[in-house]
């Protein structure tokens, strides 16, 4: 394989961090996996050095348990393999058995590129011709074991028979590896993801960490493909049908105790046992483990179409299979299945190349390397002390969320009382999401009513009303307490800061973090810099932003930043249809048919319709009279059951009966938000389109399989929407009128 | 003036602050013994503002810790960010472990083995776990080593009713397994023999109220006490939840004995409550002070303790504070403030009775002379446990506290606090501002 392809420059930022979401625990995991970066650049010496290094060190022992780190693939395991390994390390132990660790040379995160697939393809070769008595297959990265394939390799792709190609090659591998005489295992710490845990499905043992930072899963769905290595064939085989499907179909991860419950994992041990396990496993070597007959539904066709029927019923229920063919596509396959292990594997790679040659796919996968970019922006700081002035919903939240991370927090408001609603949805949080560890989090979280954290904090975060002037007089008396090197924080999700920062001695280092609600949910913080803000706390405010698992998106102040602007026209859009006489559920089923995660009013309604319209007068952009005559009767949305919609339980109380959306309605909503986004990425309150793109989906759920606004433009013709635009103006008014910057996308 | 140099090496109070006293409400209060002990502490380092890894030592009193708060010291510390390398032990001595665990943790500092602790008390009294009685115990047993199926069935047909009633540890630990007595009982004991009368305990018990009420609306307790956020449906604890300011001299008289149901006079209301809480306080060397540069509030000149005749452990403090004064060459005049443990309304006063009593100090305590007369101006003046609740592990720590901040409110220098221990014994601290 062709390793130059591999430019460090670019994978290393691309691929920092690639786990899937660790909240609360491992963190010097992470530190030490950036501990362990290394440069492709800085190996090489080493590989050059490698040749002299088998010839004084060959069949010499005691050389041999020195244990150079950077030595490449040992010559035992590989007789007559005269290159050198640069990913992969061999050692061969006394009792024979071969213990395979992946340490890819050119990324923090072990991936299953081409260049590692290649040398594990000689290291198989090698083992057919010399067998050890047994392989176990291990990370050398502390912060798991392997992130998957590489995903970078499947865009480039262009037609679906060289996907097929690329598919085949890996399962090849896979079954190969299956298919070794000796027992094997894998040895899982981290996490294991996708083309990682089906190579691990391949080995004959599983033994993964007991630990809450050791997660499984085979999340290809959330790419709009599923899993080609052979995972969708063995790991019903291992765990039964239907758990297979719900990890399949969902994506989700399972931890390193949980693996063991559903039979996932042969062992869970501690990760200083983990060795020990795996190896005492080998020598034992039972019988590999298979899903009870129980649990295994039979392959026969009606049989299967049943089953199917109900799980797609469920499936039906959380997404569109017009938007998202992933899902339906597996339980096709896994309806339709036939024949040996083999056979099925090959069907399987048919599937997943279909899918590949699919728009979704594409557009997906490209979601994923945005995603993949805003966290190259920084690394994760490591936990320090945050403290979080003002305990209202978003305050409270965001210090929850915090010392769920990791950080110890200080939560301040004027009284107790004030602060105490602030700590029960903190414990319910915790609770969710730690279970019996719950009071790890809620440890680091302390009410301050006073105020002693600011003056220890790393992190000062200001959450209060957002009034200017309130806040400027908060800063003036905060700034002198504060330690010298703490960043100081705005969560205000429209003010300017500039305003803010005048006054400040230090006008430099406030920086906005503008969280969004429910903080527990959304991935995104917009990092706004003002005028004066300097660069290092912009570096600081996303590598904290990193440290909370958060996507950071740097975004230049101006009202509304980027996400609020965005939204907000196509929010009073709406409105202004409902004002019209139409059914909140028809406006809002126009935009859920585009692909939005929720309609616009029932949006408005969630956040508050006072909320939107404090927004909106910060954007100097009235709402129209709907949401004006709500909110003069104290209809305020969610929080008082009342707004566009009736609310009951916190949810929407919608009519069956509505009208269809026409496509007048769905322009009117969307052209709205296009348009702002199209001015806004003239105004370059941005970076570039990309970027604006991935805080359209990560902000505000933005159809991710349309590759947000401005790819949905450039796919679908920005002329044609330019056109449709005008026309609105025509027949509607002003607020249609094409924002400058339309004509660059052309 | 009398030389109080009792020791070279002063131990300072840096500062302190505890938990509100939760009122055991019949079921598990909403905080375990370290989730209370973690709430005072995490708020003390913040406020003290000390790094987590400045402390030498932590030493927490308790008497009965959960099981799975085994050396619970250590388990808060931890909890609190205390470094891993700092040590935590737990003392105990019954109702006064948290005394115990300023007494040893100013030892060590006099010895110079540390300069910075981290001292104080802890109970969750209402987590007192039920246990299995002895029959039950052997009927599992015996399940364990039936090995045959038939076996098995037969001995599962010895299960009887009685095997299921529980045994209320926390009812256990309230009585002298020597003495036989419950410590109610002990109470009537002590209060027969001097004299004390129900309506005077119940007039006590009312006061220690009216006194509690006051003190809080005075916002006397704003910097003693750390608000407790663990009540489950966004509400906050900020005050001692066992105060009744409906209570009235009418609605005490009315309730009946506990301990002697036929003769006794000791009830529910002039008793203290059963509750959960923790207290901390800061302690210093005069190096400790220095390095971390931390201000001084006070310092803990002496602890002394002292034992007795179990079934009459209630006089506990004449023996103890008498025996501290007499060494310090004091008498009951030299002191400005008393915190007196209310374990219960006939015992406060039985005390107040003996330390006049130069037949009981003499012959009794084997004092020189009585201690002398504690005026009620100068005894509990915000209240004591029967107000506010007796958490065993946490009061002698809490009273500690409580006395320092009267003294700086008051004004006052010297303070002695002091409380009964079940099984027979007393403790007293004797405390200074600077």
């Amino acid at each position: 394989m062709d390793d130059t392809r591999d430019n460090p420059q670019t994978n290393e930022g691309r691929d920092e961090g690639r786990d899937d979401a660790h909240i609360g625990g491992r963190d010097e995991a992470h530190n030490g996996g950036r501990g362990e970066r290394r440069h492709a650049g800085e190996n090489r010496p080493a590989s050059e050095v490698h040749p002299q290094q088998r010839n004084t060190g060959q069949d010499n022992a005691t050389h041999e348990a020195q244990d150079n780190p950077q030595r490449a693939g040992s010559d035992d395991a590989a007789h007559g393999a005269h290159d050198d390994f640069r990913h992969w390390r061999v050692e061969r132990g006394g009792d024979g058995v071969a213990v395979l660790t992946l340490d890819h040379a050119s990324r923090s995160a072990n991936v299953l590129d081409s260049a590692a697939l290649a040398e594990f393809e000689r290291l198989l070769d090698a083992f057919g011709r010399d067998c050890p008595a047994g392989v176990i297959i291990r990370s050398g990265k502390a912060n798991g074991f392997l992130a998957g394939a590489d995903v970078t390799e499947f865009t480039g792709l262009q037609t679906r028979a060289q996907a097929l190609q690329k598919l085949r090659y890996g399962q090849n591998l896979m079954n190969r590896l299956e298919a070794l005489p000796c027992p094997t295992l894998a040895l899982i710490h981290g996490f294991c993801a996708g083309g990682g845990l089906e190579l691990a499905l391949a080995c004959d043992y599983r033994v993964v960490e007991d630990a809450p930072g050791c997660r499984l899963s085979l999340p290809e769905v959330r790419l709009g493909i599923h899993p080609g290595y052979g995972g969708s064939v063995r790991l019903p085989r291992l765990i039964g049908d239907l758990p297979a499907l719900n990890l399949m179909l969902t994506g989700r991860a399972v931890g390193g105790a949980q693996a063991k419950r559903i039979g996932l994992a042969d062992h869970a041990a501690r990760r200083d046992a983990l060795d020990a396990a795996a190896a005492a496993l080998l020598r034992k070597a039972p019988k590999p483990r298979r899903a009870p007959r129980l649990r295994r539904i039979p392959k026969i066709a009606p049989l299967r179409s049943a089953v199917a029927f109900f799980v797609e019923r469920q499936i039906a229920k959380r997404v569109n299979q017009a938007h998202y063919p992933a899902p339906f596509h597996l339980l096709a396959a896994w309806c339709k299945a036939r024949g040996g292990t083999l056979r099925r594997i090959e069907a399987e790679a048919d599937s997943v190349a279909a899918l590949f040659d699919s728009d979704t796919t594409q557009q997906l996968i490209r979601v994923f390397l945005l995603r993949e970019r805003l966290k190259a922006r920084a690394r994760k700081s490591a936990p320090g002390r945050v403290h979080v002035i003002g305990a209202g919903v978003m305050g409270g939240d965001i210090a929850a969320w915090c010392a769920l991370s990791g950080h110890r927090v200080t939560l301040q408001d004027r009284n107790a009382a004030l602060i105490a609603p602030a700590m029960t949805r903190a414990r319910r949080l915790f609770a969710k999401r730690l279970k019996r560890r719950a009071h790890e989090a809620a440890d680091r979280l302390l009410p301050d009513p006073r105020g002693h954290g600011a003056a220890r904090a790393d992190v000062v975060i200001e959450a209060i009303i957002e009034d200017a002037d309130a806040k400027r007089a908060l800063y003036a008396g905060l700034e002198p307490r504060i330690k010298p090197g703490a960043l100081l924080a705005t969560n205000t999700s429209s003010l300017p800061l500039e305003q803010l920062a005048r006054g400040l001695q230090q006008p430099a280092r406030l920086v906005g973090l503008h969280f969004f609600n429910p903080v527990a949910k959304m991935q995104l913080i917009e990092i706004v810099h003002g005028a004066a803000t300097g660069e290092q706390w912009l570096d600081a405010a996303a590598a904290f932003a990193r440290s909370l698992d958060r996507l950071p998106l740097p975004v230049r102040s101006s009202p509304g930043f980027l996400v609020n602007r965005v939204l907000m026209p196509y929010l009073a859009e709406a409105m202004r249809i409902a004002g019209e006489g139409a059914a909140p559920e028809t406006v809002d089923a126009a935009a859920t048919d585009f692909g939005m995660p929720m309609g616009p009013l029932e949006l408005a309604d969630s956040v508050g319709l006072d909320i939107c319209r404090s927004v909106a007068a910060t954007l100097q952009r009235p709402l129209p009279r709907s949401c004006a005559e709500h909110v003069a009767a104290g209809r305020l949305g969610r929080k008082t059951g009342r707004g566009y919609y009736r609310w009951k339980n916190g949810r929407a109380v919608r009519s069956k009966s509505r009208a269809e959306p026409g496509r007048d309605l769905r322009d009117r909503l969307m052209l709205s938000l296009l348009n702002e986004a199209v001015a806004c990425l003239h105004e370059q309150l941005v970076e570039d389109a990309d970027v604006l793109d991935a805080g359209m989906i990560f902000g505000a759920g933005f159809a991710p399989f349309r590759g947000g606004p401005l790819q949905y433009l450039r796919d679908d013709g920005a002329a044609a929407h330019l056109a449709r635009l005008q026309a609105l103006a025509a027949r509607h008014g002003e607020h249609f009128q094409p924002a400058p910057g339309w004509d660059a996308l052309k | 003036m009398h030389p109080m140099n009792e020791s070279a090496a002063n131990v300072f109070i840096v500062d302190g602050c505890r938990t509100p006293v939760l009122k055991a409400r019949g079921a598990p209060g909403p905080c375990s013994g370290a989730d209370l002990a973690v709430a005072a502490g995490g708020a003390l380092m913040l406020r003290a503002g000390i790094a987590a890894d400045a402390l030498d030592e932590v030493v927490l009193g308790c008497v009965m810790a959960a099981a799975d708060e085994a050396n619970i010291a250590r388990v808060a510390a931890l909890r609190i960010g205390v470094a891993q390398t700092t040590p935590a032990f737990t003392v105990q001595r019954n109702c006064a472990s948290g005394m115990q665990a300023l007494d040893t943790a100013a030892a060590r500092i006099r010895q110079g083995a540390a300069q910075l602790t981290l001292a104080g008390g802890v109970e969750a009294m209402s987590r007192a776990p039920l246990l299995l009685n002895d029959g039950a115990v052997h009927w599992l047993a015996g399940l364990r080593r039936a090995k045959t199926a038939a076996a098995r069935i037969k001995h599962i047909a010895r299960l009887r009713p009685a095997h299921l009633k529980p045994v209320v540890a926390l009812l256990r630990g309230l009585t002298d397994p020597v003495a036989g007595m419950s410590m109610g009982q002990t109470a009537e004991k002590i209060a027969r023999r001097f004299g004390i009368d129900r309506d005077a305990m119940d007039r006590f018990a009312l006061q220690s109220h009216r006194r509690l009420a006051h003190a809080v609306e005075q916002h006397h307790f704003d910097d003693e006490i750390q608000p407790l956020y663990c009540d489950g449906d966004g509400g906050v604890v900020e005050h001692d939840d066992g105060l009744r300011r409906d209570t009235s001299i009418e609605k005490l008289a009315k309730l009946k004995p506990v301990f002697e149901p036929l003769s006794g006079s000791v009830t529910a209301g002039n008793s203290a409550q059963v509750s959960d809480g923790a207290a901390w306080l800061l302690l210093a060397s005069e190096r400790g002070l220095r390095e971390h540069r931390l201000e001084p509030a006070g310092r803990i000149v002496a602890v002394e303790w002292a034992a007795l005749d179990p079934s009459e452990m209630g006089l506990g403090p004449v023996h103890a504070a008498g025996r501290l004064l007499q060494r310090l060459g004091l008498d009951a005049r030299d002191i400005d403030y008393w915190e007196l443990n209310e374990a219960f309304a006939g015992q406060v006063l039985a005390c107040l009775a003996a330390f006049e009593s130069h037949d009981y100090c003499f012959n009794e305590a084997g004092l020189e002379r009585a201690v002398g007369r504690i005026e009620q101006e100068r005894l509990n003046i915000d209240g004591g446990a029967i107000a506010c609740g007796h958490p065993v592990g946490m009061s002698g720590a809490r009273i500690t506290l409580h006395a320092l901040n009267v003294l700086r409110r008051t004004g006052g220098k010297r303070a002695v606090a002091t409380l009964c221990i079940g099984g027979g014994q007393g403790g007293a601290a004797l405390i200074e501002t600077l």
